[in-house]
């Protein structure tokens, strides 16, 4: 990284008296830590976020919570479902899964009991596929790159949904096939029929897909330059790694072009 | 304003909601609108700086006269800039389009054009990446957000790097920390690459190179200059100055934008600095060599902004000063801030600055050895050094604008507000939407403060005159206070064209107009020589 250029958000750390923002404007790098970790965890930016509009030829900048509720649900119920089906992946379901699964399905509505991120997930991408179909603006800026990974969500939660609440496939069997999957011993129970193939299919494109595409976003974040370095520049070097020496015009030749000028003026010179 | 519209008519074709029914990729080519480019460079300036292809050219000539092989040297240019600038390759890859940034942007609130939306904007260059660079954009074309480059897409590319002021606001808001400035200045790093720069920043980078400072003004004019503002400044006070100039064994060298040496009302703001210095007995010099703190080379590419920015390095070392003390301006602090010590460290010929008035060491200044007039003065307050009559500016309901660079590269939101409401009884902010980190731009930075493109800069100003006409009708605010001198430029023309009665200032103006200095004789008249509060019949 050549230059450290943070973007600032709060007040920087200067004289003594004034109090500074050590998280949105840190000079340390434990504010830095504490940066990256509200971002990541809570989507910091985000959640700053405004809408501008003109009306009467004025402009009205309000507050604008949507995306940052819809993007944090989203991948929140993401992360917990991800963790939830670890359980199809070793012999005995470790104590922390469980303890997910009960609180995710907390309101024990029915049988398989309701999990509330699966009714979440649902909600939180409809929002986001309906706000690039009907937002102008987002709608104008998106390809179809952006979509497809939507879609590709979506058609796995759906079938998920479906497995679970009303298809309502064997379990044990899923299990026998991930497990076996793990010790490299595959075998196929009879019965999963073709939902199951479909989510695992649409799963595996999704992994695949993930490297080449916008979701890398993912490791990005961590990466990002306006915010992963500290505010600091002027206290504590930051290093170019492929500096190089620069042409540039030295005080010699400056008074070489102007000396007369210089003397006439009383203007102090080098060489008389 | 000559030749635009009335205020209302402008805003009200602007609809941030309809975007036009044509795919941006399909709108080629991109029709060049008189207001919003800038002239192209004369040859002569890109020569004297030893740039590419120089020769005059024009943004409306069919032929741009560009090197045959034009599109390697672009190709090339962007698969250096992925090697060296993890900024620059990490945006071109994580963006997921959201849309947080796209109403963000001043342009485009101004506008309506959608390529003006932050996130358009860097996939108009994103796109060519993804073609050249990635599997996705090979494999996918189209579908994957890839073109082919041609000349369309670099007249393109140029209209509307040229129509980003580096402002930074949609970084603020972005979930992952794009940085619209950064594409910029890499897009225009490709257009220096070809010689295309703009005539409003080549001339002034071309001036600076030779006489060391933005408007070519040579060192016996500037020591004119300075002596003509004592004059004015015995005339108020009746306390006589004389400016240091390129005094060696000086303790500390002060180097502000040559704007301020130059038109209303930066001189008034340079009249103050010498009025504070003189005040404090600081033991100071000027330098008619490093006689600009701003850098126009910033908005060409990152070597030639190093390489106008040697100068002062090279005085302060020169001249055998302790430490180096900055005026109020945007980018120039940017560039100290953010890259000088980067360019120069370890800067260990200067020491670490520490106010000889008050003995504040600046430890946010250690190692750069660089402090902000801002923070110095408002020590200098916080000790009680100063002695105001604030009644002197009671005439004046003031606001304060934050600059972009010093906002949201540095930080630098208490200090002045700290000073104007030390000097100044009637202060009051604009909304916080509009202020602080989130401030909007002038809407002339970044080198796009030309006349040329006077409608252009009423537009991308329009959000930042919207908040001032807001505390204009609640407070009845008459006063819009800045510490940066392009602001000081521009902000008067916009001030007229949708605010009138608005007036603009720098904050040492103000602190300088309510100093009560040693010996000072009654003063009836402020530094703009208009009869102080309560002094208008004398």
């Amino acid at each position: 990284m050549p230059f450290r250029i943070p973007t600032t958000a709060g007040q920087q750390f200067s004289l003594p008296w004034i109090k500074y923002s050590k998280i949105d404007n840190p000079s340390t790098g434990w504010g830095v830590a504490l940066r990256m970790f509200f971002e990541i965890a809570f989507f910091r930016s985000l959640f700053r976020n405004t809408k501008a509009d003109i009306l009467n030829g004025r402009l009205y900048v309000g507050s604008n919570k949507w995306l940052w509720i819809g993007a944090l649900a989203f991948h929140y119920c993401f992360l917990i479902i991800l963790v939830r089906h670890l359980r199809f992946f070793v012999g005995e379901t470790p104590w922390c899964i469980s303890l997910i699964d009960s609180i995710d399905s907390f309101w024990q509505i029915g049988l398989p009991m309701l999990y509330m991120t699966d009714i979440i997930i649902a909600a939180a991408l409809l929002y986001l596929l309906g706000r690039r179909i009907f937002n102008p603006q987002v709608k104008y800026i998106s390809l179809p790159s952006d979509y497809f990974p939507l879609f590709l969500i979506l058609g796995i939660v759906a079938t998920g949904i479906l497995m679970r609440y009303f298809a309502k496939v064997d379990i044990t069997s899923i299990k026998e096939l991930t497990l076996g999957l793990v010790y490299l011993n595959p075998i196929v129970p009879k019965g999963l029929g073709s939902l199951f193939y479909i989510h695992l299919f649409l799963v595996s494109v999704l992994f695949a897909y993930f490297p080449f595409s916008k979701l890398m976003h993912m490791g990005g974040v961590f990466l990002s330059p306006t915010r992963n370095l500290a505010n600091n520049n002027r206290m504590k070097r930051h290093v170019n790694p492929w500096d190089y020496p620069v042409k540039h015009r030295h005080y010699e030749e400056y008074e070489n072009e102007f000396r007369e000028k210089m003397k006439k003026a009383g203007i102090p010179v080098e060489k008389e | 304003m000559a030749g635009l519209p009335k205020p209302e008519e402008l805003i009200s074709k602007v609809n941030l909601k309809k975007m036009p029914s044509k795919k941006w990729m399909d709108t080629l080519p991109v029709e060049f609108k008189p207001g919003f480019y800038c002239y192209g460079a004369k040859g002569k300036n890109l020569e004297y700086v030893e740039f590419p292809n120089a020769r005059d050219w024009s943004p409306t000539d069919p032929d741009w006269k560009l090197p045959e092989d034009w599109k390697k040297i672009v190709i090339e240019g962007i698969k250096q800039r992925l090697e060296r600038f993890r900024t620059f390759h990490v945006f071109m890859d994580i963006c997921v389009r959201c849309g947080a940034c796209a109403d963000k942007c001043h342009f485009f609130i101004g506008t309506g054009d959608p390529k003006n939306m932050p996130v358009l904007r860097a996939e108009l260059l994103r796109s060519v990446y993804r073609k050249y660079f990635t599997v996705g954009g090979k494999l996918f074309g189209r579908n994957g957000g890839a073109r082919d480059l041609d000349l369309d897409v670099l007249k393109e590319l140029w209209y509307y790097f040229y129509q980003c002021t580096e402002c930074r606001r949609c970084s603020l808001f972005c979930p992952y920390g794009i940085d619209t400035a950064e594409i910029t200045i890499i897009g225009r790093e490709l257009m220096n690459l070809l010689g295309l720069n703009t005539d409003w920043i080549s001339g002034p980078v071309a001036n600076c190179y030779r006489t060391g400072n933005h408007l070519g003004i040579e060192p016996h004019t500037m020591k004119s200059t300075l002596e003509f503002m004592c004059n004015d400044i015995e005339e108020i006070t009746g306390i006589k100055i004389e400016p240091p100039i390129n005094r060696k064994g000086a303790e500390i060298l002060f180097v502000t934008p040559s704007g301020d040496l130059f038109a209303d009302p930066g001189i008034y703001n340079a009249m103050g600095y010498m009025m504070l210095f003189h005040e404090i007995g600081l033991d100071y010099t000027w330098s008619t060599f490093a006689s600009e703190g701003g850098n126009f080379g910033f908005f060409t590419s990152l070597e030639m902004a190093k390489r106008l920015h040697t100068k002062i390095y090279e005085e302060a070392k020169r001249l055998k000063v302790k430490w180096i003390l900055g005026g109020e301006c945007g980018h120039m602090w940017r560039v100290w801030h953010q890259y000088h010590n980067t360019w120069y460290g370890p800067v260990d010929f200067l020491e670490e600055p520490v106010s000889p008035i008050t003995g504040t060491k600046f430890e946010n200044a250690k190692s750069n050895k660089i402090v902000h007039i801002s923070e110095f003065t408002a020590d200098l307050i916080r000790h009680g050094v100063l002695k105001f009559d604030k009644s002197r500016n009671d005439n004046l309901i003031v606001t304060f604008h934050d600059s972009c660079n010093t906002s949201r590269g540095m930080g630098l939101f208490e200090e002045p507000r700290y000073i104007i409401k030390n000097v100044c009884n009637h202060f009051y902010d604009m909304p916080d939407e509009t202020i602080r980190e989130q401030t909007f731009c002038c809407g002339g930075g970044s080198g796009l403060n030309a006349g040329e493109i006077m409608e252009l800069r009423m537009r991308g100003g329009f959000p930042r005159a919207n908040a001032v006409r807001y505390v204009r009708e609640k407070f009845g605010v008459n006063m819009l206070a800045n510490i940066c001198a392009i602001d000081r430029a521009t902000l008067p023309p916009l001030m007229d064209y949708w605010v009138p009665g608005v007036r603009v200032t720098g904050v040492t103006e103000l602190v300088a107009n309510a100093m009560i200095m040693k010996g000072e004789k009654e003063r009836t008249m402020n530094l703009r020589m208009e009869p102080l509060p309560g002094k208008e019949e004398q």
